[in-house]
């Protein structure tokens, strides 16, 4: 069954009837060509009034859809000989978060990025995408291997945030992301940092460190989830929507705030509408920005880095 | 209830009856009704149980800090409102009253033992010792002035995680200031204090070369309030506790308040 949000309805209805008559195509005359059109005309029309005009909820709600591609999608599109690594070589295999080898266009990338799986027994797997511990330090161990061997690094950022647990605790959940931050910045190759659906906090940013920071157009990156804010500030989640508004985390607002470098636009009707399509305009960007990254000599690179973050922050200075 | 509960009930009961405004205080860990002149010498240390009491930025600076070696920096660096926040401007004009603080940390160079330090002492009763964009810039600059003189570095740490009000830009700062850490090559101690929690433990705070707790301090990613509802179990006791981080291999150390500046001194002698 295909799932789908409130504000989709009017296009998932439209969609069916149009498939509806396509199935007629036996003998297709000239009043059903004519409805086709228009309905399909109109199908446009209604997609482009609802997608241009969504709430800051509405666009958290697109970020998590569950239909939305996920790194696996990405990988299975873009990247060629494809070799998944596996574990932290300290205490276990993080299936929150996947990290492999791939080709695209001929260039081997390290691809790291978090998975939050499809159906339940594989939500299951992947705790939902929320990593522990050894899924960072996963992950660092394998964009080393990148530094190590000149591979340039692709991050795709797609989680609520770190796994709040009693395992992760005991483990160093705030150490292990403290230091991905820091080891990450000093990693001699390009990296390039895509948030694809939720940047969670401090479980996106351990993987989100790198030379260029790109979102897609319906994904959001904050400090705190809108139920989060809303349960401190109002004491009551159900304020979740006020606090999306307030915490300006969309593609738009952060490109504004020149946190982000770039927005990647989606299909029509968002990534989960066309996955192959949303990664062919991921893959395009990708390109784009290695070839920018490529020559710059590596410490320039890494103090560009770091310079990069030292900018991040509005304060007044008397 | 059970008749422990009330008994205890009755007990915190009257025992609040009893206590007289200012001159007595109750242990919040063993619920001993102590001499507040008492703990105050004891440097506000339970004397029965060894509960550290929450101070804040200048009592560590008289704690740790030679005596009038401190040099403010950065006080200039003031709050702004990125985001427009509703209610954040209100917010920051009471914590500055009410804490006498201009943020959430001082930073600045100081002598201990005669050394010269570079200092960011966090301060709790600043909204919870939050991060935002004031924070991250204050210690950035205190991690690059370390560098740039090849001065050690000490942190004392006491925050709630990130500053909510600067959305994104405070979730940076943990970006800014841990980044900058691997321009240090000179020692860092990191005390963390109850309690160091979110994005501030992610951060800076547990990048120390020597990472030092004092007894009982909170010290975790998530709040112990959203683990609970996220697994729906109760938590082990002493969960997060100082003594919980050091069992499980990751810090290096306890240290009493009392012991905390002879610990320091000797720690910098090592290794400078
Ligand atoms: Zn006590």
């Amino acid at each position: 069954m295909i799932k789908h949000l409130d504000f989709e309805k009017p296009i998932i209805e439209l969609h069916e009837r149009i498939e509806e008559l396509k199935a007629l195509n036996g003998n297709m005359s000239g009043i059903y060509q004519t409805e086709l059109k228009k309905l399909n005309a109109k199908l446009v029309k209604i997609r482009k009034e609802i997608f241009s005009s969504l709430t800051p909820w509405q666009r958290v709600e697109m970020a998590r859809h569950p239909n939305r591609p996920y790194t696996s999608d990405y990988v299975k599109f873009l990247f060629k000989d494809w070799t998944e690594i596996h574990g932290d070589r300290r205490f276990s295999d993080d299936n929150a978060i996947i990290t492999g080898i791939g080709s695209l266009e001929g260039i081997s990338f390290v691809v790291v990025g978090h998975e939050k799986g499809r159906k339940i027994t594989e939500k299951v797997k992947r705790n939902f995408g929320s990593a522990h511990p050894e899924g960072y330090r996963k992950a660092l161990r394998v964009m080393k291997l990148g530094g190590k061997f000149n591979l340039p690094i692709v991050c795709l950022v797609d989680t609520a945030g770190a796994y709040p647990g009693i395992g992760a605790e005991e483990r160093g959940q705030a150490l292990a992301i403290a230091e991905n931050i820091k080891e990450i910045a000093v990693i001699p190759v390009p990296i390039i940092v895509i948030i694809t659906g939720e940047g969670g906090s401090g479980g996106a940013l351990a993987i989100g460190i790198g030379d260029r920071i790109y979102m897609q157009e319906f994904s959001v990156y904050s400090v705190i989830s809108p139920e989060g804010c809303a349960s401190i500030i109002f004491r009551n989640q159900e304020y979740k929507k006020e606090a999306a508004g307030y915490l300006k985390i969309t593609a738009e607002e952060l490109k504004k705030f020149q946190i982000i470098d770039g927005i990647i636009s989606e299909p029509e009707g968002g990534a989960h509408s066309n996955h192959e399509e949303a990664a062919k305009l991921v893959g395009e960007t990708i390109l784009k920005l290695y070839q920018e990254l490529k020559d710059i000599p590596r410490d320039d690179l890494i103090d560009k880095r770091i310079e990069k973050f030292s900018q991040m922050g509005v304060y007044i200075e008397g | 209830m059970k008749w422990f509960q009330i008994r205890k009930k009755i007990g915190k009961e009257s025992a609040k009856k009893e206590i007289p405004d200012g001159l007595w205080i109750k242990c919040t860990s063993c619920d001993e009704i102590l001499y507040k002149k008492e703990v105050e010498k004891n440097l506000m240390v339970c004397s029965k149980c060894n509960f550290h009491f929450r101070v804040n930025s200048a009592f560590y600076k008289k704690l740790l800090l030679d005596e009038g070696s401190f040099t403010s920096f950065d006080e200039n660096i003031q709050t702004a409102d990125p985001l427009q926040f509703k209610g954040y401007v209100k917010k920051i004009e009471a914590a500055r009253k009410e804490s006498s603080l201009s943020e959430a940390v001082i930073t600045g160079e100081a002598k201990i033992d005669g050394r010269d330090v570079e200092v960011a002492i966090m301060d709790f009763s600043f909204i919870g010792g939050s991060m935002g964009s004031v924070v991250g810039e204050r210690v950035r600059r205190a991690i690059e002035r370390a560098s740039k003189q090849s001065l050690p570095l000490l942190t004392v740490n006491a925050s709630g995680g990130a500053r909510m009000h600067e959305g994104i830009f405070s979730l940076m700062q943990m970006a800014k200031t841990a980044t900058a850490l691997n321009k240090l090559k000179t020692p860092y101690i990191s005390i963390l204090t109850n309690p160091t929690t979110a994005g501030v433990l992610a951060s800076y705070a547990s990048l120390g070369d020597i990472l030092i707790a004092e007894p009982g301090a909170l010290i975790g990613f998530a709040g112990p309030r959203v683990i609970k509802q996220t697994i729906k179990k109760e938590l082990p006791d002493g969960f997060q506790r100082a003594e919980f981080l050091l069992e499980h291999g990751l810090i290096d150390m306890i240290v009493s308040r009392k012991n905390l500046k002879d610990t320091i001194i000797s720690l910098l002698s090592h290794l400078c």
